[in-house]
């Protein structure tokens, strides 16, 4: 432990305690050496048959006893050696039966917070606590933790990172949180029915396979293709209904609460000032109805769908909340790509657009899939501009917006005197947009 | 605005400061030392790949055949004109929130990153680099497309580079 640095005061390291995860846990581990026989016998079939026939009920019987015990003792291990401790400016998670390992996570940089419950977690009544700090891997989370204690864990964790005192980190408790939005089924089925990808993965995956036996008449070579076809079709179709089903986003004082899926149910928290770039992404066949649908990139969170479905209003609604003071520009407010440039990208150049308010930076890209991405100046890491040779002739340049969270936001094709000063004014305005940005320790 | 280094504009660098009017940044190109170890890996590679076209053929298969070494000598001269417009493209400023960097001919790039969103600045030096007394810097932000790096300096100029960008860094230094 490194509790008893100099500098911590002896109040300080007593009130460092440490726990350890849910009881549950050995379970899940001693699963671990039975799945990887399994996989292996997947892997093999022909190989794995032919040890089992050799093996008597004796031999099988031995191989059990030691095994079972085996792979108890080792999920006992390495949940006895799992501790973690909250401080006041970390969450320190020790780890490791031979190679010890101490993971260090500051409070105040956490990008997002995730509680997610698999199906027999559920049925456990555990949870898993996940944390998006940057720089952290994926090995850093706690799993299982009890559910309600995933829950005050997280309303701790977040009360800290918020800069409220440790003393009364423990009293704040669950922020209260105000629904902002919750999506139908009905409606979310109905937007998978009216997107294209899903009807391409679909149709892919029940013209292919037929038409390849007519060809090679092989049964692998089939299966081999129609196999990943049918998942990419049932993950597009039904997977996502299962994952996005009863969506709800919350407003609390702790930040964005999403909450979302159908078996597996997943507790997202995002504190505020986190979202680096949100995208309003609007599908052709949407249009009519005026749905769209939010997606947004935290830096270190793989999660990214803010709304799946949601009309136009409510949806800028929840952009407005996330990104404090933010106004999504209209499409009246866009300004084209000049007419020089419709050699550039012939047909798709009237579906690019500009628009930069005092809050973000606003691209919008597509023609039929339109998408508009929104950068918060004060989340602008660099600016770029960059010229092909054919750009060039045409007169038009593009000018990138690089975020925090590894996404690039192009505007493309704008008049070349235009993106110089474009270039200028960004990198002016992303410094000063900066100034007045909220601190790491937003309550504090 | 801010000013570069005072020992820029080399005796050997025709474009060492390319000062504009009208509060323009100080664009500083880079010295001479990159253009000279590129071009001469480029003829001594360049230089074998041609050597080996034109002996194996013209000795095994008579004279004539050692024509196939004329495309890597083609590809050299072309190679050497090239080289140096890339080089000549190269050009960084400092001011006094952000660093410009510009590159590129065909393709031409220009970025602008703020001084507080440097992560980490780094100096590196590869052997054959260290041999030809250069140096690069490269500025990290916290976004990885962020792509600023400046080949080919003077070690001492990198330091510098370095240890002024670190400490404006600090200076200015914002969150995520």
């Amino acid at each position: 432990m490194t509790a008893h640095g100099a500098t911590e005061t002896s109040e300080a390291a007593a009130e460092v305690s440490e726990r350890r995860l849910h009881p549950v846990t050995p379970l899940r581990r001693a699963w671990a050496p039975v799945a990887v026989l399994i996989g292996w016998a997947v892997h093999d079939p022909d190989g794995a048959q032919r040890h089992l026939t050799r093996l008597t009920t004796t031999t099988l019987l031995i191989g059990l006893a030691v095994l079972v015990p085996a792979a108890a003792l080792y999920g006992f291990c390495s949940w006895w050696f799992t501790h973690f401790a909250v401080t006041g400016t970390e969450l320190r998670i020790r780890t490791g039966l031979v190679f010890r390992r101490t993971a260090h996570i500051r409070l105040e940089r956490i990008q997002a917070i995730d509680i997610t419950q698999p199906l027999l977690a559920r049925v456990a009544g555990v949870a898993k606590l996940k944390l998006d700090v940057i720089g952290t891997d994926k090995k850093d989370e706690l799993a299982f933790l009890g559910a309600d204690e995933a829950r005050t864990l997280r309303a701790e964790l977040l009360a800290r990172a918020a800069g409220f005192a440790p003393e009364t980190a423990h009293e704040v408790g669950e922020a209260p949180s105000r629904q902002l939005l919750r999506v139908p089924p009905g409606v979310l089925a109905l937007s998978l029915v009216l997107t294209g990808a899903t009807w391409v993965s679909v149709a892919a995956a029940l013209v292919v396979p037929p038409v390849l036996w007519l060809f090679t008449h092989s049964l692998w070579t089939v299966l081999a293709v129609a196999l990943p076809l049918l998942g990419a079709a049932g993950a597009s179709s039904v997977g996502r209904f299962v994952a996005e089903y009863d969506w709800t986003v919350g407003e609390s004082p702790d930040g964005l609460r999403i909450d979302h899926g159908l078996l597996d149910r997943a507790h997202e928290t995002v504190p505020p000032g986190r979202v680096q770039t949100v995208r309003i992404v609007e599908p052709l066949l949407w249009r009519r109805r005026g749905w769209v649908r939010v997606e947004l990139d935290v830096a270190g969170s793989s999660n990214s769908v803010l709304v799946p479905v949601a009309p136009r209003e409510i949806a800028e609604d929840v952009v407005a909340r996330v990104l404090p003071g933010v106004s999504v520009p209209g499409p009246a407010a866009l300004s084209p790509a000049p007419r020089s440039a419709r050699w550039c990208v012939p047909l798709w150049w009237r579906g690019y657009g500009l628009a930069v308010t005092d809050t973000v930076f606003a691209a919008r890209s597509g023609l039929l899939r339109r998408s508009l991405a929104l950068v918060p100046h004060a989340k602008v890491q660099s600016v770029r501009m960059t010229q092909g040779p054919w750009e060039r002739a045409r007169g038009v340049a593009d000018v990138c917006v690089d975020t925090g969270a590894n996404k690039t936001v192009r505007a493309r094709l704008r008049e070349a005197g235009e993106a110089r000063e474009l270039l200028a004014a960004q990198a002016e305005r992303s410094r000063t947009g900066r100034r007045d940005a909220r601190p790491d320790r937003w309550m504090a | 605005m801010d000013t570069g280094s005072p020992h820029e504009a080399g005796p050997d660098g025709p474009q060492g400061t390319i000062e504009a009017a009208g509060g323009e940044p100080v664009w500083i190109a880079l010295p001479p030392g990159l253009l000279r170890m590129r071009r001469l890996l480029l003829v001594v590679w360049l230089g074998l790949i041609a050597l080996a076209a034109g002996l194996l053929p013209g000795l095994l298969a008579g004279p004539a055949w050692a024509a196939f070494a004329l495309p890597p000598l083609a590809l050299m001269a072309w190679g050497w004109v090239m080289i140096e417009r890339n080089w000549r493209s190269w050009r960084y400023a400092e001011r006094d929130d952000d660093l410009l960097i510009s590159r590129g001919v065909l393709w031409r790039e220009e970025t602008v990153v703020p001084y507080g969103r440097m992560q980490l600045v780094e100096v590196t030096s590869g052997p054959v680099e260290r041999h030809f007394g250069l140096a690069s810097v490269q500025l990290h932000t916290a976004a990885a497309a962020t792509d600023a790096t400046i080949p080919g300096l003077d070690p001492a100029e990198a330091e510098r580079l370095r240890d002024r960008l670190t400490e404006l860094g600090e200076a200015r230094s914002a969150g995520l």
